[in-house]
């Protein structure tokens, strides 16, 4: 009824073909939405937001005084991906975490990308997330990037492009296993219905990586999750991930670097750490090594990582391979180091360094999204066709003064999944946040958050730009 | 354990056991008022003057009325006692240690702080009553929930010492409010309107039934003795050290009667002068000055739990 006369309008729609035809993967969840009155629906939405402020599922806003705790929107419509696709996805991630770690040793190593002239020194160098004191760093087994969010899109074609890679320290698992515990008591019915892939396994699955980067004569190694603290946006995922791994969650107060070790300040006295997952950033990790005005972190810790003594997850200095331009080379990469066709594609990108491309993009702007290349969260954007000339110029200014820093990339329509808004539902713009563990070998886990652009013909997802969240099935085949 | 986490754990039992003493103090009072006789007056003062914040409250709300009194115990966001403030610092505790607590756990103190929050913010059309027993009752779930859902590990322990300090502490406290509300005469000792009052502290330590199974009558030494040394009635001052002791005794390994540190020393002393003390000893020694002296012990004892175990300094 409700669904009957959605519109999926101009766009991929993630649950319909078109007008009263849903793909066949979502038909039960479809006949099930159909089935409840709007009112019935409406109610559903707020005992599942409810439900998420009670057991916290909360993010801080920083600019917001008043509570600094928010639930993060959620919709009870989730958004499907048919088994197909997943498997065509999965294996399209794998080989691109595999690929971008080869990068990571390569390129704090031996660095022969750079020396076969596949990418440019400068480029590296001027990386925000490159970090010299890295250099000649071996992290155990070899691996950098351990937990890895990497942003997906689908155009108006249907079509799956990779937005863009998060390997410091990437947020949102928590909510979608959250977002699942609430889903399955919100249609329970259709769960039984469906083979929806489980997306429980993330926690012991973390938990497995972590381990595998301890010393291997350890018996009982000691992990733990490393949080700048309470007032920090991702506190409650930190808190989640740590008490589901059954490990401590500790600040850079409890630790110290004593007798050349990590240790823990316990009430028995000192405990060795053996594996630290940090949710905190690179800059902050090490007063003594990197940024000596910071108050999160251990000093000395790194002289403790350099001798092999404690495993960082993710390994310091993986951010050169968030930066927006690298993200440009992957395709390269791949293909370099794999001999292999990137799967997934990214989205064509201009690099505003190069003199060709910038004049592109200083000629189009009024068509181009223009993204600085160390922001994140959706800070530091100029989507061009929404701009005002004022702000088109200001960005050209700044592309002009330092194109290092920006790329652009050609306005995607954005796939739509349809959502409660009020009372209808209509079609909001969304993305696909999947993450992926490297430990003996590299885990997808089946799904990944969904964020929803809430704000209407919005293309900005971002939780902390009035982005929400969907629980995201994967439908296997049955 | 981390001591901050094991730090967290103590003071969130607190704070809670804290709120939950606060809404005995006050509910008691506003019975016992219904009670008195017309023309005695209203004593909202005394209430105060336990929590030793007197000279604040002054400052911020001048005369002790009824409504003052409530309000600054009850709803002021600032005076770090109420129980709003308990809450809040009790909902903080156990952010900041949620994976070390089971969820029933943090969902109790959320919800706990969620109700306490909502009452705040319509005062006016609250039925006191209701609220102080919705409160006191939060606080007992609490307890259930940590008893049953969390392991009883070292951390529970910390918990539970927490909150047996903290109660221990406020049993004084009761007790001293006695001394401190005047009857309208000296001839008034020992007539309806003193055995009232008596009542009125039994009911508000929850012990007006245990006691009447046990001795009957009301006499003040009597009540002094059962909120004080008796060894069964889980608010009396000598149960919750004995608790205390046993969960301090079960962190560190070593067995009662014996200290490797100075807060089992300082919790072992005490603990055992209530056991050999009698009614009549403290009654000579005045019961104010026993009770004071008893409330800076409870302090020691606290202090040094903290430098023993949660401020573990590295040079």
């Amino acid at each position: 009824m409700k669904l009957d006369d959605y519109d999926p309008g101009d766009f991929y729609d993630e649950l319909f073909v078109e007008r009263g035809q849903p793909r066949p993967e979502a038909l039960p969840l479809v006949e099930r939405i159909n089935s409840l009155s709007i009112e019935e629906l409406m109610q559903r939405q707020q005992s599942a937001q409810k439900a998420l402020l009670r057991l916290g599922a909360t993010f801080n806003v920083y600019s917001d005084e008043q509570g600094t705790e928010r639930v993060l929107p959620f919709d009870i419509i989730p958004r499907i991906v048919s088994g197909h696709d997943w498997a065509w996805l999965e294996r399209g991630l794998k080989q691109r975490i595999e690929a971008l770690n080869r990068f990571l040793s390569d390129i704090y190593g031996e660095q022969k990308i750079v020396k076969d002239g596949l990418i440019p020194e400068d480029l590296i160098y001027s990386s925000k997330g490159f970090l010299k004191p890295c250099l000649g760093m071996e992290p155990p087994n070899g691996i950098w990037c351990h937990i890895t969010g990497t942003d997906l899109v689908r155009d108006r074609d249907g079509q799956w492009y990779v937005l863009e890679d998060n390997l410091r320290c990437p947020s949102g698992a928590s909510y979608v296993l959250e977002n699942r515990r609430v889903m399955k008591t919100t249609f329970p019915l259709v769960f039984g219905q469906m083979p929806i892939l489980p997306v429980d396994d993330y926690a012991g699955q973390l938990l497995e990586t972590l381990l595998n980067l301890a010393p291997p004569h350890l018996d009982d190694p000691t992990v733990v999750v490393l949080t700048p603290g309470m007032y920090n946006s991702a506190y409650f995922e930190h808190s989640f991930l740590a008490q589901q791994m059954g490990v401590e969650l500790v600040q850079g107060s409890d630790l110290v670097v004593a007798d050349g070790y990590l240790q823990m300040k316990t009430t028995k006295g000192l405990q060795r750490v053996d594996v630290v997952y940090r949710r905190i950033d690179d800059d902050f990790l090490d007063p003594t090594t990197f940024r000596p005005d910071s108050m999160l972190g251990i000093p000395g810790i790194m002289e403790v990582y350099r001798r092999g003594r404690v495993a960082l997850a993710n390994a310091p200095g993986t951010g050169v391979a968030d930066d927006k331009v690298i993200y440009a080379y992957v395709p390269k990469m791949v293909k370099y180091y794999l001999g292999e066709d990137q799967i997934i594609p990214n989205v064509p990108t201009y690099l505003c360094w190069e003199p060709q491309d910038q004049a592109h993009v200083l000629a189009n702007l009024d068509k181009l999204v223009v993204k600085a290349a160390n922001e994140s969260g959706g800070y530091g954007m100029l989507i061009g066709p929404h701009a005002t000339p004022e702000q088109r110029e200001d960005f050209a200014e700044r592309i002009r003064a330092t194109p290092r820093n920006y790329i652009a990339q050609p306005t995607l329509t954005l796939s739509r999944a349809p959502t409660l808004m009020g009372d209808r539902i209509e079609g909001c713009h969304v993305d696909l946040r999947p993450y992926i563990l490297y430990g003996k070998e590299i885990y997808v886990n089946p799904g990944g958050l969904t964020r929803v652009a809430l704000r209407r013909g919005s293309l900005v997802v971002n939780s902390s730009q009035g982005g929400g969240t969907k629980d995201t099935w994967v439908v296997g085949n049955s | 354990m981390l001591s901050r986490v094991a730090d967290s754990i103590y003071w969130l039992n607190r704070y809670i056991e804290r709120a939950e003493n606060v809404a005995r103090f006050v509910d008691v009072n506003l019975n016992l008022l219904l009670d008195s006789p017309v023309g005695v007056a209203q004593q909202w003062e005394p209430l105060v003057l336990t929590t030793g914040d007197l000279t604040l409250f002054k400052e911020n709300y001048g005369a002790a009325t009824a409504d003052n009194v409530i309000r600054f115990l009850t709803f002021d966001a600032k005076y770090p006692n109420s129980i709003l403030s308990c809450l809040q610092m009790a909902r903080e505790n156990a952010r900041s240690v949620r994976e070390s607590i089971s969820s029933e756990m943090w969902e109790q103190v959320n919800d706990f702080y969620l109700m306490v929050k909502d009452a705040c913010q319509r005062p006016d059309d609250l039925d006191l009553s209701d609220f102080f027993s919705q409160v006191k009752m939060s606080s007992h779930l609490f307890a259930g929930v940590m008893n049953a859902t969390m392991s009883h590990n070292e951390g529970w322990h910390f918990g539970r010492i927490g909150r047996m300090i903290e109660r221990a502490d406020k049993t004084a406290r009761i007790l001293d409010v006695k001394y401190f509300i005047l009857l309208p005469s000296v001839k008034d000792v020992g007539t309806p309107l003193d055995e009232l009052q008596w009542i009125a502290l039994l009911k508000s330590a929850s012990g007006y039934e245990m006691y009447r199974k046990r001795q009957h009558r009301i006499t003040p030494q009597d009540v002094v003795n059962f909120l004080v040394l008796d060894r069964e009635f889980p608010r009396s001052i000598q149960f919750c050290l004995l608790e205390a002791e046993r969960s301090l005794h079960q962190i560190t390994g070593s067995s009662r009667g014996v200290w490797r540190n100075p807060a089992e020393r300082a919790l072992g002393k005490l603990r055992s002068e209530l056991d050999y003390i009698t009614v009549e000893e403290i009654t000579q020694r005045g019961l104010h000055e026993f009770l004071d002296d008893l409330e800076t012990a409870l302090n020691d004892i606290g202090r040094k739990i903290r430098e023993t175990f949660f401020a573990l300094e590295v040079v």
